[in-house]
């Protein structure tokens, strides 16, 4: 019982810090959020 | 062009939504007595197994799908199946992504109406003076519309149509105003709350507060494990089938909440975020509560026989009574902390059930949100009614079994097929890894393409052709007699033909009989609609090729 608990509890852990700890893609994303940060300027395209 | 402008409006939040549609009420009513019945803590391999081999692929499948089906600017799978697969007849398939929402709702927001009732008498102490046989008895007036306890008429329509107003209303605010903010408030509570009931759960004391058994007690009861079925085909297809209610996949509503999400961003970390979270409520905290509680005060022969009638009389009838044990404040607060939790559970599962619909009315005739949420309601409440007014002759039942038993495991099956087969596994694995903050270990590429649609075809053939007693030692050995259970039985009717040729009481036959006509008429009800949805989808694609854009 206990391994399973600690098994699972540890996973939704590992994953949802994972979430908050990978920095956002460039603008435009998906989010409306953080539309207006300065430093997610969208990145120009590579000539 | 699509009047449909909708984003989310952070990860988190898509994260906690998609985890609040998937977390509802079966994770703590469903799977505790699924555990119970196939072999307690030995459930839990077959289990955590078929969520590795067919919860996560479909998750990514769904997941990938609802992304590819947003770049071609739709948002309900009947053409997000269209541009995956050539043939003209994969969209009326993805019809059913819209159906089973719109009927599952029709019950569901019924029971969350329940929840939401029993909230409230649980702060007016409705429940302090009534003793085991009292809580029952108002759960049996209650759903038989018998007495309105608060002097209001029809006191269960007027809940439902207070929660069907407040989905209505959250719906029409949209995704990022409306359904995010629900399960950024919702989500977050459902786990304090399930987390005080978790610990009450495993502290009872025999003889303290009336109990009869230590908290250890029922733990030992759900969690050891009975190895001897570990081998039952039954119990893999009771797990198999847990899996697929748990994470609401089958249904339309991952596809719809990932198509808002654009081609470069992340869904495969997303999905296995949302994935767990689900089963962190379901198997950490569902499984701490019902069994553990109505053990501690009940003992284990009164429980073992209360769950073979399932979860929800254990949670309506018994559990109110059972809190009142820890004195009237902490009787009160624990009556709203449970109702509460499964009602945060039931919402964010009903918003998800809404947007599908919404989603199609927007892409394809150019409907606002508001409009298409109220239209939504008024499909709902029409459609719940009859579950409201007919709830003892089993139109409720017959919605679940239909809707939100049989019609996921098909389009599930159909749309693994799709996914791996059709659209192809190279075009889909590179859907799947396109964007992602995840490395996705290699070996999943051959488990979809192989072992989940495999498992959904077992999974399905298995409900279909059910043997008696789910003995398939014999119906291997020759002797294959369909139980009651099976698909093939249920269309037949069979167990209540049975149960009307076994009945000498007249009331019982004349209950029975009528009982047959709601059941028979239910299924025609459900038919028209899913008739009428299919109508719609080839209205909208004669529009759509009038218009040049297909």
């Amino acid at each position: 019982m206990l391994s399973t608990i600690f098994l699972v509890t540890g996973m939704m852990v590992f994953f949802f810090v994972k979430i908050l700890t990978t920095p956002p893609k460039p603008e435009p994303d998906s989010y409306l959020d953080n539309d207006d940060e300065p430093s997610r300027e969208p990145v120009p395209p590579k000539r | 062009m699509s009047a449909n402008k909708e984003s989310w409006g952070s990860r988190v939040g898509l994260i906690l939504a998609m985890a609040g549609n998937a977390v509802g009420l079966g994770n703590f009513l469903r799977f505790p007595v699924q555990a119970v019945q196939n072999g307690g803590g030995a459930f839990i391999i077959p289990y955590l197994v078929c969520f590795l081999v067919m919860g996560i692929p479909l998750l990514w499948i769904e997941w990938s799908m609802g992304r590819f089906g947003g770049k071609h600017g739709h948002h309900s799978t009947p053409f997000i199946v269209d541009t995956m697969g050539k043939n003209r007849l994969w969209k009326y398939i993805g019809v059913f992504g819209i159906w089973t929402n719109i009927a599952v709702a029709s019950y569901y927001c019924y029971l969350e109406s329940w929840t939401m009732s029993y909230v409230f008498h649980s702060v007016i102490g409705t429940f302090r003076d009534l003793d085991q046989e009292g809580v029952s008895n108002f759960f049996n007036e209650y759903v038989s519309l018998g007495i309105s306890t608060l002097g209001v008429p029809y006191e269960p329509i007027v809940f439902f149509l207070l929660c069907l107003l407040l989905n209505t209303w959250i719906l029409s605010k949209g995704l990022a105003g409306g359904v995010e903010r629900v399960a950024k408030i919702g989500m977050p509570l459902l786990i304090l709350f399930g987390v005080f009931l978790a610990y009450k759960g495993f502290t009872i004391t025999a003889g303290e507060d009336g109990a009869i058994n230590d908290s250890s007690v029922g733990l030992n009861f759900l969690w050891t494990p009975n190895f001897d079925e570990l081998w039952s085909p039954s119990v893999w297809l009771a797990a198999a089938g847990q899996i697929f209610f748990t994470l609401s996949v089958g249904m339309g509503t991952v596809q719809c909440y990932a198509s808002y999400v654009r081609s470069k961003d992340d869904i495969a970390l997303n999905a296995m975020s949302a994935g767990w979270m689900n089963e962190f409520v379901e198997v950490v905290l569902g499984a701490a509560i019902l069994i553990p509680i109505s053990i501690g005060y009940l003992g284990i022969d009164r429980v073992t026989e209360m769950v073979q009638h399932g979860g929800l009389g254990l949670a309506f009838r018994t559990m109110p009574y059972l809190f009142y044990q820890w004195g009237d404040v902490l009787g009160a607060i624990a009556g709203v902390m449970w109702f509460g939790l499964l009602f945060f559970a039931g919402i964010t599962s009903s918003l998800a059930m809404g947007t599908p619909w919404i989603g199609f009315l927007q892409d394809e005739f150019n409907w606002k949100r508001k409009p298409a949420a109220w239209s939504f309601g008024i499909f709902v409440l029409v459609l719940g009614m009859p579950t409201v007014l007919f709830f003892e002759y089993g139109v409720f039942d017959e919605y679940d079994y239909w809707a939100g038993t049989v019609s996921l495991v098909v389009f599930a099956l159909f749309e693994s097929i799709l996914f791996a087969w059709i659209f192809g596994m190279n075009k889909g694995w590179r859907e799947i890894i396109s964007g992602a903050d995840i490395k996705v270990p290699n070996i999943y590429r051959f488990i979809i393409k192989y072992i989940t649609p495999m498992l959904l075809l077992w999974v399905f053939l298995g409900s279909l052709f059910t043997p008696k007693g789910g003995d398939w030692t014999v119906a291997f050995s020759g002797n294959w007699q369909l139980d009651d259970s099976s698909i093939i039985k249920k269309i037949m009717n069979s167990g209540l033909k049975q149960q009307l040729a076994a009945a000498t009481d007249p009331a019982q036959i004349e209950h029975l009989q009528d009982t047959l006509f709601f059941v028979n008429a239910s299924r025609i009800l459900l038919l028209l609609v899913w008739l009428g949805l299919a109508l719609l989808v080839y209205i909208a694609y004669r529009k759509r090729v009038r218009e040049g854009r297909i």
